[in-house]
């Protein structure tokens, strides 16, 4: 069917042509996204894709042949050691985040409307710095002399200062830090559409208030908790600017995996490779927890 | 198993505002009662203290004797209905009527068992797997009200629960809960600010106007005895007229109305050494004819304006001193002489009918 051969002169069958221009228009709304996204999301993974098939010359040059050498590498157990620890750190930020946001999120959105939007602002100033200063503070926080270190020595609670910078703590408080306002927006999100009187018809059908939490709260938030943990487990995977910097490549994941390919080691082929397979677990985990929510709200 | 409330001296205040003044009330167990007020006029956050939702600045609330003021609601003997149904979404009918069961640690069996009674009870029965999304507001209201009486209260409270549904499912529905209310022998305290429903449903009424309780007393008192030109005018309609005294004759009080008419009324309920008062006549008590009319009242008016309600006729009668009032004329049959604008009519009015309200 040609959508430009619809806008006819109005008839009698005027309302599915109606119908018609309508669609039409909505396409043509929406040409600037698909055209952004063509160019930077379709177009790039492509070339990825290709890649991902070719070989490198010594001098590090893409050379265009069809190999499944690339895959296999990824296969090699440092790798998938390397993949494992990614999702393993991933998963306990994305489980801290919801433990310290969930408290965060629910207060807000339980608060008066002026509160609300006060509290809301403080989850977003962050965001007003560049997130590479941001992790660079951190580096002032959590080294030997640093601001941490010499409060709590300062209050005599450590007489020796902590080791933190460049340790797995290091890269779980960064990544926390990082996503942890992407895991409280969508808890607020549900927790604000809550209807108070379910609360108090649930204590009035005689919950105390920790019945109350397990059984309303909790299960009314799961969508919020479901799409915060989109939010932050699948990009906590490929993260790698908090490892370089708060982990001191010490525990690289496979962020720093990829990026390293791409710039020192200059093997672009199977850098690709790696960002292709990383691509399948993000689609997979999306998928997953898709389907978990659609189950939730069916 | 049902209980009564009392509240005792109980006031409430949010901030510089205060919702209940001084409020002393006694809820016999087993009776019906309406608390029936506007909008903002506290009776909600009476209700509410009673279920436990907000605690009273001062006084003591308590039910079956028992003083419950600083109870949490979910340890207090009550169960509410509420305005929004407060369904819980992500449960089927079965499990919130279920709800409270599951909270109070009632066994499985028991429980199911209760549940069915509580769907049947609420006429509901074969919709226990649907979500409430999938009910209309009338099923609903069902499922808010199996919801709390399986529970077995000794009160119920409902909060203006008939309010979103349509006129005739809502007139339905207050004959089905005044019914159930008798069958079960509950406790009911019924809040509303339609004072129809609390004509139909209660056993007694109290009006509640800027915090405090203008009147108590049942349907029958409070609509032919107003205590307060406001619940003369809240409940039914009514004529407030001033009237001042002129003389005591045998049995009534002749009083002169600002537009010179001369009516008298009942000696008892005139307070005595009371020089000006107003008084309030209901519409209806009005009789109006084309013919001469016999009562203790009898004078002439003038129809300024006639509305059609259907089954009655609003009439607007203005006397020859000026005096305005509303009367109401059933619509008999078109072979009575029917009554119209710009007619001369007789009206009668007995002196019963005249009642003294404070201001």
């Amino acid at each position: 069917m040609d959508p430009l051969a619809s806008p006819a002169a109005p008839d009698a069958k005027s309302l599915p042509s109606d119908h018609r221009r309508a669609r039409w228009r909505a396409w043509l709304l929406l040409t600037p996204m698909v055209l952004w996204l063509v160019a930077f999301v379709v177009v790039p993974t492509a070339i990825l894709l290709v890649y991902s098939f070719c070989e490198r010359d010594e001098l590090g040059r893409v050379v265009f042949s069809f190999t499944w050498e690339n895959y296999q590498r990824v296969l090699d157990p440092v790798y998938l050691r390397i993949f494992g620890r990614s999702i393993g750190y991933a998963a306990l930020t994305t489980v801290i985040c919801v433990v310290v946001g969930f408290p965060v999120a629910y207060c807000i959105g339980r608060a008066s409307e002026a509160w609300r939007q006060r509290l809301l602002l403080l989850v977003m100033v962050p965001f007003w710095t560049s997130f590479l200063i941001r992790t660079y503070a951190w580096i002032t926080i959590l080294k030997e002399e640093g601001l941490l270190n010499g409060a709590l020595s300062a209050l005599s609670i450590v007489h020796a200062p902590l080791d933190l910078l460049y340790t797995p703590s290091a890269v779980v408080i960064g990544l926390v830090y990082a996503y942890l306002p992407f895991m409280i927006l969508p808890i607020y999100g549900s927790v604000e559409k809550i209807d108070g009187a379910l609360i108090e018809a649930a204590h009035d059908l005689g919950a105390g208030p920790l019945r109350v939490f397990t059984s309303v709260i909790i299960p009314l938030t799961l969508p919020g908790i479901a799409a915060g943990t989109l939010l932050v487990f699948v990009p906590a995977i490929g993260m790698f600017a908090v490892t370089d910097l708060l982990g001191g490549a010490q525990v690289p994941l496979i962020g720093n995996v990829i990026q390293n390919q791409f710039m020192q080691a200059r093997d672009w082929p199977f850098g690709a490779a790696l960002g292709m397979v990383f691509m399948l677990l993000f689609a997979v985990s999306y998928g997953l927890i898709l389907r978990f929510r659609r189950e939730e709200t069916a | 198993m049902s209980a009564g409330v009392e509240l005792c001296n109980v006031t409430k205040r949010f901030g510089a505002m205060t919702a209940v003044d001084n409020v002393s009330l006694r809820i016999e167990p087993g009776e019906f009662l309406t608390l029936l007020g506007p909008s903002g006029c506290g009776k909600t956050t009476m209700l509410r203290m009673i279920a436990g939702f907000d605690v009273p600045t001062s006084g003591a609330i308590r039910v079956g004797g028992e003083d419950v003021t600083a109870l949490p609601p979910y340890r207090r003997p009550v169960n509410q209905v509420f305005q929004s149904y407060a369904l819980f979404p992500h449960l089927s009918v079965a499990e919130n009527v279920g709800f409270g069961l599951r909270m109070q640690g009632v066994a499985k069996g028991e429980a199911a068992e209760r549940i069915a009674q509580a769907i049947e009870l609420v006429s509901l029965a074969g919709l226990g797997e649907r979500r409430p999304h999938q009910l209309s507001g009338g099923q609903k209201q069902r499922v808010a009200l199996a919801r709390a009486l399986v529970c077995r209260p000794k009160v119920l409270l409902l909060d203006e629960p008939l309010s979103a549904l349509d006129a005739k499912l809502r007139h339905a529905m207050q004959l089905e809960l005044k019914q159930l209310q008798r069958r079960l022998g509950m406790t009911f305290v019924f809040v509303t600010h339609d004072q129809e429903e609390a004509l139909t449903m209660s056993d007694r009424i109290a009006i509640v106007n800027r915090g405090r309780i203008e009147q108590f007393g049942s349907a029958h008192e409070i609509y032919h005895r107003p205590a307060t030109a406001f619940a003369a005018d809240f409940v039914g309609q009514a004529n407030l007229l001033e009237a001042e005294f002129v003389r005591r004759e045998n049995g009534t009080v002749r009083v002169k109305l600002s537009g010179g008419l001369e009516l008298v009324l009942s000696a008892a309920t005139w307070p005595d050494d009371t020089a000006k008062a107003l008084i309030s006549i209901r519409p209806e008590k009005i009789h109006v004819s084309k013919q001469p009319v016999q009562a203790e009242n009898v004078f002439a008016a003038r129809v300024e304006e006639e509305v059609f309600k259907g089954a009655l006729d609003h009439l607007i009668l203005v006397t020859p001193g000026g005096a305005r009032l509303n009367a109401v004329a059933a619509n008999e049959s078109a072979l009575l002489e029917a009554i119209h604008a710009g007619d001369q009519v007789f009206c009668g009015l007995h002196a019963s009918d005249l009642v003294v309200v404070r201001a």
